[in-house]
C-alpha cells in the first residue's frame, strides 16, 4: 500500500511539472503582451522598460525556473493586467464558478437520475429510447452553442431571462443549464447502467420474494445501491465543472475562474493564465489521486496488481 | 390432512421467447406436481433442467423474457395464473416464500438485519416498526441466531455465510407461509453448516406446518429432506414418486443413471459412474425423447416419439417407453 501512494504521489508530481512547462511554453507562443499594454505609439524604449519591468527580457530557462521557484513558495506572480497578484484574482472569482458549478451539478442531478431510473425500470420502452436521445444529444451538443440557443429564446425572443452578468438567481438559470446539459446526460446514462445492474442483484429479486410494492422494491432496495457510482462520478464532475466552464462563463459573461482565464488569453496575461490552468489542473490530479487511494482502500485487488 | 393438495402444476408450461421470437426456449415444459400441506417435496435435476424457472413460475417472479404458456397453476383451491399482479404480490411472500440460492447476495448491503426482516412483516400485515422489529427478533431467535437483538442492528457484511442464510430463512419465514421453496439454499455452504441449515429448515417445518419445495442437485439431500421426489430433465418432469421408492425403484434410466452415479463410502474401490453427454440445448430439443442421446437403453421407437406419463405405480409416473415393459 505505501508504494502504492508513493507511486500514485509521483505520477501527480509528474502530471503537474509537465503542465506547467506546456502552459508556460504555449501561453508565450500567444505573442508578445507588452504590446497590447503600452498606450498606442509608445517608443521602443518605453516598450522594452516595460519588458524589463515584467521579467520577460530573460532567457526562457531562467524565466522557467523564477515560475516554478515563486511557485512552490505559494506565489503565482502579478497580474500583468490588474497588476495585482493572480492568486487574489483568483480567489475572488472563484465563489462564482463555485456557486455555478453546484446549480449546473444540481440540475444534472435533478434531470440525469430521475431519467436514467425511468429508462431502466422501463428498458427498451418509450422512456428509454426518449432517455437515448436525450443522452445523445446532451453528449454531443456544445455548451456554447446550447447558451447562444438558451439567450435567443428566454432573453431575445421571450425576455424572461438577463442574458448575462450576475447577481440574481435568474442570472444563474441559463449559464447552469447550458453548463449542466452535458452533464445531465453523462449522469443518465451512468444511473441507467448502474440502475439496470442492481435490478437484476438478488436482493432486489429477495424484494420481490418478499412481496414488497414495486415502488419499494426500486425506490428503496434498489436505487440506494445504484445511487454509490453515480455519487462518485457526479464528485469528480463537480471538479470538473468549476474549470470546464470557460466557454459557458464567456457566452454569458459569468465572471468566475473560466472567464478570467479567457480574458487572461485575450490580453496575453501570462500570469493569469499560467495559475488557472495550474491551479485547475491541481484541483483534477487531487481529486482523480483521492478517488485511486479510495477504490485501493475499497479494493484489495487494485493494490497489488499495479 | 386433507385430501386436497395444497398446491397443484397442471401441465404447466414455461418458455423463455428470444427477442424476436426466433427461439424459444422450453423451460419448463408440461410439469404436473402435487404438493399436499406440510409434505416436502424435492425437485432435482442438473444445471439448466428448468428447475428455478419452476419455482419463479410457482410465484408468478419470472424474468421479462420468460411466460408461463399453459398449464394450470392452483394454490390452496384458487388459480393463481388469474391473480393480478398486485394479488400475487400478498401472496409472495406471505403464503409462499422462497429462499433464494445466495445468501451472500440475497441481502441489501445498504439495509440492516432488522430492517430486512421486519419488513414482509410491515408490509403483509401493516404493523408498525416497534412491533415488527420485535417480531423479527423473535424469528432470529427462531432460526438459532445468538444474540438476536444485536444482529437485528448489524449490516449484511458483518455476518458470515451460514448465519446470513438463516436470515434469509428468517424473512422467509416471517409471515407465516404456507409454502417455503428453497432453491438450493446449500451449494453456498460448507458441508458442516449445510447440515445445520438443513435441521434448521426441518425444525422450522415442523414448528410452522410448512410445506417445502426443495430444489437440489444433490440427491443426498433429497433422500434425507424430501416425502416425494420430481426428477426433471430438460424442462421435463421425468419420473416422480414417493422419495423411497424412487430411490428404490427407478424406473427412468436417467433416474437410475442419477442414482448410480453417487458416490458411495465403504463400498470398495468402485469407479464413480458419470452420465455420457451433455443435456441439450432446450431451444433446439432432439426428436422423441430428449434423453434419448445420452440413453444407452434407447430403442428405435424413443428416436421418433416423445414418451407420455406412464403409471408405473400409483403415484409414480416415468415418461419412458421401457417404463412400463421394465415393471411387467
Amino acid at each position: 500500500m505505501k508504494r502504492f501512494v508513493a507511486r500514485r504521489l509521483g505520477y501527480a508530481l509528474l502530471s503537474l511539472c509537465l503542465l506547467s512547462l506546456t502552459i508556460f511554453l504555449f501561453v508565450r507562443v500567444t505573442g508578445d503582451p507588452t504590446v497590447l499594454l503600452v498606450e498606442p505609439g509608445a517608443s521602443r524604449a518605453d516598450i522594452e522598460a516595460l519588458r524589463a519591468d515584467l521579467g520577460l527580457d530573460r532567457s526562457l530557462v531562467v524565466q522557467y525556473a523564477t515560475f516554478v521557484r515563486d511557485i512552490v513558495r505559494g506565489d503565482f506572480g502579478r497580474s500583468f493586467y490588474y497588476r495585482t497578484p493572480v492568486l487574489e484574482l483568483y480567489l475572488s472569482r472563484l465563489p462564482n464558478s463555485l456557486l455555478l458549478a453546484v446549480a449546473a451539478m444540481a440540475f444534472s442531478l435533478l434531470i440525469g437520475i430521475p431519467s436514467g431510473i425511468l429508462a431502466a425500470v422501463r428498458v427498451n420502452g418509450w422512456w428509454d429510447g426518449a432517455g437515448k436521445i436525450f443522452s445523445l444529444l446532451g453528449l454531443s451538443m456544445p455548451s456554447f452553442w446550447v447558451g447562444l440557443l438558451l439567450i435567443l429564446f428566454f432573453s431575445v425572443y421571450l425576455g424572461w431571462l438577463p442574458s448575462s452578468g450576475s447577481g440574481t438567481v435568474w442570472h444563474v438559470l441559463m449559464p447552469a443549464f447550458a453548463l449542466g446539459w452535458y452533464f445531465a446526460a453523462a449522469h443518465m446514462r451512468l444511473t441507467r447502467s448502474s440502475m439496470l445492474e442492481v435490478l437484476g442483484s438478488e436482493y432486489v429479486k429477495l424484494a420481490r420474494l418478499k412481496g414488497l410494492p414495486e415502488a419499494l422494491v426500486i425506490g428503496k432496495h434498489a436505487f440506494k445501491n445504484a445511487l454509490i457510482p453515480v455519487l462518485t462520478l457526479a464528485g469528480i464532475n463537480l471538479v470538473l465543472m468549476v474549470n470546464v466552464a470557460v466557454v459557458v462563463e464567456t457566452v454569458f459573461a459569468w465572471p468566475g475562474v473560466g472567464r478570467l482565464l479567457y480574458e487572461g488569453i485575450a490580453f496575453r496575461d501570462f500570469p493569469v493564465v499560467q495559475a488557472t490552468v495550474l491551479v485547475g489542473g491541481s484541483m483534477i490530479v487531487v481529486v482523480n489521486l483521492v478517488v485511486d487511494l479510495l477504490y485501493a482502500v475499497i479494493d484489495p485487488r487494485i493494490r497489488y496488481e499495479r | 390432512m386433507s385430501d386436497r393438495p395444497l398446491l397443484e402444476l397442471d401441465h404447466l408450461s414455461t418458455h423463455y421467447v428470444t427477442a424476436r421470437g426466433t427461439r424459444i426456449v422450453r423451460a419448463v415444459d408440461e410439469v404436473s406436481l402435487t404438493l399436499r400441506a406440510g409434505e416436502t417435496l424435492g425437485i432435482v435435476g442438473e444445471s439448466g433442467s428448468g428447475k428455478t424457472t419452476l419455482a419463479l413460475s410457482i410465484l408468478r417472479l419470472l424474468p421479462p423474457a420468460a411466460h408461463i404458456v399453459g398449464g394450470a397453476l392452483r394454490f390452496d383451491g384458487e388459480d393463481l395464473l388469474a391473480k393480478s399482479p398486485a394479488q400475487m404480490r400478498h401472496i409472495r411472500g406471505k403464503r409462499i416464500a422462497m429462499i433464494l440460492q445466495d445468501p451472500m447476495a440475497s441481502l441489501n448491503p445498504l439495509f440492516t438485519v432488522g430492517d430486512q426482516v421486519a419488513e414482509p412483516v410491515r408490509v403483509h400485515e401493516g404493523v408498525g416498526r416497534r412491533r415488527a422489529w420485535s417480531r423479527a427478533r423473535s424469528l432470529l431467535a427462531d432460526v438459532r441466531i445468538p444474540v438476536p437483538d444485536q444482529r437485528l442492528r448489524e449490516f449484511p457484511h458483518q455476518m458470515s455465510g451460514g448465519m446470513r442464510q438463516r436470515i434469509v430463512g428468517a424473512i422467509a419465514i416471517s409471515c407465516e407461509p404456507r409454502i417455503l421453496i428453497a432453491d438450493e439454499p446449500t451449494t453456498s455452504l460448507d458441508v458442516t453448516i449445510q447440515a445445520q441449515y438443513l435441521k434448521l429448515l426441518r425444525d422450522l417445518q415442523r414448528e410452522h406446518g410448512l410445506a417445502l419445495i426443495f430444489i437440489t442437485h444433490n440427491l443426498g439431500i433429497v433422500a434425507r429432506m424430501c416425502d416425494t421426489v420430481a426428477v426433471m430433465y430438460a424442462g421435463r418432469v421425468i419420473e416422480s414418486g414417493p422419495v423411497r421408492r424412487i430411490f428404490n425403484a427407478p424406473a427412468h434410466p436417467y433416474t437410475q443413471a442419477l442414482i448410480e452415479s453417487i458416490p458411495r463410502l465403504g463400498a470398495g474401490p468402485t469407479r464413480l459412474t458419470a452420465i455420457d453427454g451433455q443435456p441439450p440445448d432446450l431451444a433446439v430439443l432432439p426428436a422423441g425423447c430428449s434423453f434419448q442421446p445420452r440413453c444407452t437403453r434407447a430403442i428405435e421407437r424413443c428416436r421418433h416419439e416423445a414418451p407420455p406419463a406412464i403409471e408405473v405405480a400409483p403415484g409414480h409416473p416415468a415418461r419412458c417407453w421401457l417404463a412400463d415393459q421394465s415393471k411387467r
